[in-house]
């Protein structure tokens, strides 16, 4: 009489979903820090924003959407971050119209982590139209180019002429500007900003992109044209670590590690199960 | 050379003196330099060209150069680039804009269509300009055909040429060999299967709108499976997620049936409008399989993210699976999830291999041809690439 | 003349785009923009009709008790609710009921539908990965090299390797050679059935999208 065996060959996809479930949510509930080492396009970007004296403006594009912001939520509120911990002040213009609020997620904590105030240490100037249109007027003149800004909720301040605010008024165009962090999910992005502001006006330019986008970068980050480069969430955790705090996009990475691995050990499971039952089959014919 | 240095060593008394004048606390200011009195040098290579893009009214000329040798190097002083335009050949010059330094193009956006343009540019380096250099003349025109595309009609036209002659003989009965397509016979044989356990076939045509080729593609392969199921009277079931495909995949089918003389078995709400959401649409889809359990899955059109979460939940719902799409990304998960897949153009081959109609068949073998020709101007590019990189021959070709 | 009109508008708007393509004048190219904007109409003017096939379907299954008619009656339920605050107040505002709905229901029912992929992506490598042939050993070694390379484990596990050898290099090999190649290969292989499948479709010749071949 036949005994039961236990079947490896029909494990209840249940059981692989546990597996891969307990993967994923325990790095995120309790971190692994899984060393990560820095590539150096990330690298590059770090030092050029160190390098900065502090008070200084720098400026954030924001042209993201709520579908990418897995990927790029982390390299913008790090990037936040990493100004305010060397007292830079902000100002954020956007391309696309779904930014202005994600931004916005991103500001809020910080701000009041940092005793940031709005319209003196950071600004948002929300979202135009135009594209490359809207590139070409922030050269001649970003107060022009975005006449009103988009408020800060948290504060309950609303949009205002931008002749009102004190830091825009230190800003003209791209000679008050020390350096651009331009987190792009698509176009107008990355590439148009090269195209029409590094060549023209000589301001350094660092980038954030997805990881299926990165690298159409890398070249430009070679030539020099792009002081820096974050590739998806590996290089947002690259970034964290470098400024020492490691956020979702670590956390992130540590799950990706992990999920990773495991699926690679159900592959090789799967596959050892495979040759013992071809062996067997082979056997029993004998 | 007199001139300089008069000009040096009045400057140098004016600052020697200048402390004087100024009878304060100030110290003399022994780093300031003598103003640059030496001009840059001038851009060469100037060139006015009229500028043709995607819609074209003659408005736009565009100026380019090659930078001045004291910009960025040489003396590297350099700030700007002033141009000037002229309608009467340079006897007069108006100023028409500036570009910044390490720029070596501007374009006119002012033009006016028809009139004769010369254009002037000069470096200027903070004090002085350097030497006007002038090109022209030019004209705006909106222009009838844009020659940087050329080569695309040219290849199009030869294209077009090769899929008419193919089609041409096919008609006149030659007869055309196309390789077999395991995916298609397998569409078939899938049908088939479903009739036999009495269940109903699934067919999803992509998540595409209608102007998307591949939703077009999956038209035509459903016309051809809609006549099988109605010859058999298997139920089919079309799940659409644009209201456009919807409208036609009724049509479709509604002519298919009528044609194998079965208008009576076309059941319409079989053709389904489920959502425009992805997600939604995936969601819904899944539930279509576990809950009427169809024997045949067959995914052909245009997919996103959701082709995995189709793919698995069919697969674990026990039918067989037949895909095909030309998203190259989402390839790897139908390859892994289905029995058979049709991969990029096998999907739009399988209206001619279903048919075999001699117009269709033509098609395909023009496009076989085509891709053979690519091949070997790729191949010829390469090694003239590799042949110019040691011997500069193609290069000094061109310029002969 | 049913099928002729719609073959014939086929061919001239067709043709018309080609001609679009290759002549800038802008007399053409205003044109051409029109047209692309009349289709964007016609395309949203058609929502109409997969509203109305939703209902139909719907509202037949719960008229016949068909299995699973809760649900119709749930579905219609639910996109009445939308209508109803979607229409006198607005979709887009910001504090707007339907863009609450949308945010707090749609959103993260959409993101748990799209985090299913990581289970299935479990479950199929399990079962597909095998070395049932060559090619499907390829496949599975190049999928267990780029998996490990692309995280931060791969760096970590290969760390004292020689550099050309270490994961993230080895993926980074693969990614820009062998699949690359591919890629563009199956991409213009594509792009010449679209070519030939356009000419068919303005010609005339393949009809049956419309439906039937007579």
């Amino acid at each position: 009489m036949a005994k039961k065996r236990f079947d490896i060959r029909s494990v209840d996809r249940r059981i692989i979903f546990t597996l891969i479930f307990v993967a994923v949510a325990w790095p995120l509930i309790q971190p692994m820090r899984l060393p990560i080492d820095v590539s150096p396009p990330v690298q590059t970007l770090y030092d050029a924003i160190e390098e900065i004296p502090p008070g200084s403006i720098v400026m954030l594009g924001g042209d993201y959407s709520p579908d990418t912001m897995p990927e790029l939520q982390p390299m913008v509120e790090t990037f936040i971050r990493h100004a305010f911990e060397n007292d830079l002040r902000v100002v954020v213009a956007c391309l696309w119209p779904a930014s202005p609020p994600l931004v916005e997620r991103a500001l809020t904590p910080l701000a009041e982590e940092y005793g940031k105030e709005y319209g003196t240490d950071f600004v948002n100037l929300g979202y135009m139209a135009g594209g490359i249109v809207t590139l070409l007027g922030m050269g001649a003149s970003i107060p022009n180019t975005f006449p009103t800004d988009y408020g800060f909720g948290a504060a309950d301040i609303p949009s205002r002429p931008v002749g009102e605010i004190p830091l825009m008024q230190e800003v003209e165009n791209f000679d008050d500007i020390a350096f651009v962090m331009e987190v792009s999910a698509g176009t107008p992005g990355t590439r148009e900003w090269i195209q029409q502001i590094q060549g023209r006006y000589r301001v350094n330019i660092g980038s954030g992109t997805t990881a299926v986008g990165a690298p159409n970068f890398y070249p430009y980050v070679s030539s020099g044209q792009l002081t820096g480069l974050l590739g998806g969430l590996k290089g947002a955790a690259e970034y964290e670590t470098l400024v020492g705090f490691p956020g979702d996009a670590t956390k992130g990475m540590d799950a990706q590690s992990i999920v990773h691995a495991l699926v690679v050990v159900f592959i090789l499971l799967g596959n050892v199960v495979y040759l013992i039952s071809l062996r067997r089959n082979r056997g029993a014919e004998e | 050379m007199t001139m300089k240095l008069t000009a040096h060593l009045t400057l140098a008394v004016l600052f020697l003196a200048a402390p004087c004048a100024f009878a304060q606390d100030a110290a003399p200011d022994t780093t300031a330099l003598p103003l640059d009195t030496v001009p840059p040098g001038s851009v060469s290579g100037l060139t006015a060209v009229d500028y043709v893009d995607n819609s074209d009214e003659g408005d736009r000329i565009e100026i380019s150069w090659q930078a001045s040798p004291d910009d960025g190097a040489g003396e590297g002083d350099v700030v700007s680039y002033q141009l000037w335009r002229s309608e009467n050949a340079g006897a007069d010059w108006d100023s028409l804009g500036v570009a910044g330094a390490g720029q070596t193009r501007y374009l006119d956006e002012t033009a006016t269509p028809g009139t004769e343009y010369h254009y002037g540019v000069a470096a200027y380096d903070g004090t002085s300009y350097s030497e006007r250099v002038s090109a022209g003349p030019v004209v705006g025109r909106a222009n009838l055909f844009q020659m940087t595309r050329l080569a695309v009609l040219v290849l199009m036209l030869v294209f077009f040429g090769m899929v008419l002659t193919f089609t041409k003989l096919a008609e006149r009965g030659a007869d055309l060999f196309v390789r077999r397509i395991p995916g298609l016979n397998a569409i078939e044989e899938a049908v088939g299967r479903a009739t036999e356990m009495g269940r109903p076939v699934l067919y999803v045509p992509g998540i595409g709108e209608i102007d998307n080729i591949m939703t077009i593609a999956s038209l035509t392969i459903l016309s051809h499976v809609a006549k099988i199921t109605a010859r058999y009277e298997t139920p089919l079931i079309v799940p659409t997620a644009r209201a456009v495909v919807m409208s036609a995949a009724e049509e479709v089918v509604k002519e298919a049936y009528a044609e194998e003389g079965k208008p009576d078995s076309y059941n319409p709400d079989n053709i389904r409008y489920l959502s425009d959401a992805q997600f939604a649409f995936a969601g819904a889809v899944n539930g279509i399989m576990l809950r009427e359990k169809p024997a045949a899955n067959l995914y052909l059109g245009a997919f996103w993210a959701e082709s995995l979460l189709l793919a698995e939940t069919g697969f674990e719902a026990g039918a067989i699976q037949v895909a095909g799409t030309a998203m190259v990304s989402q390839l790897p998960f139908f390859v892994t999830a289905c029995d058979f897949t049709l991969m990029g153009e096998e999907l739009y081959a399988a209206s001619a291999y279903l048919s075999r109609e001699p117009k269709l068949l033509g098609g395909l073998k023009g496009s076989d041809w085509m891709k053979v020709l690519s091949i070997a101007l790729m191949a010829l590019g390469v090694i003239l690439y590799y042949v110019n990189q040691e011997s500069g021959f193609v290069a000094w070709f061109f310029t002969q | 003349m049913r099928r002729e009109i719609p073959l014939a508008i086929t061919f001239l708007i067709g043709i018309f785009m080609l001609v679009d393509f290759f002549v800038p004048h802008h007399a053409v190219s205003t044109s051409a923009e029109e047209m692309k904007q009349w289709g964007t109409i016609v395309i949203a003017a058609s929502i109409l009709l997969g509203v109305g096939n939703l209902i139909r379907v719907h509202f037949h299954k719960i008229r016949r008790r068909r299995e699973g008619w809760g649900y119709s009656i749930v579905t219609l339920a639910i996109m009445a609710v939308m209508f109803a605050f979607g229409g006198p107040w607005g979709t887009v505002e910001e504090g707007s009921a339907f863009n609450w709905m949308f945010l707090n229901m749609q959103v993260p029912l959409q993101s748990t539908m799209f985090s299913l992929l990581a289970f299935f992506i479990a479950s199929a490598a399990y079962r597909a990965f095998r070395l049932r042939s060559a090619e499907a050993s390829l496949l599975l070694i190049a999928a267990i090299i780029v998996m490990l390379g692309r995280v931060p484990l791969g760096q970590y596990l290969t760390r004292s390797w020689p550099q050309a050898i270490q994961l993230p290099t080895l993926t980074e090999a693969i990614m820009a050679y062998p699949n690359m190649a591919a890629f563009r290969g199956i991409l213009m292989g594509a792009a010449l059935g679209v070519m030939a499948m356009g000419l068919r479709i303005i010609l005339g010749i393949e009809r049956s999208y419309l439906g039937g071949e007579k």
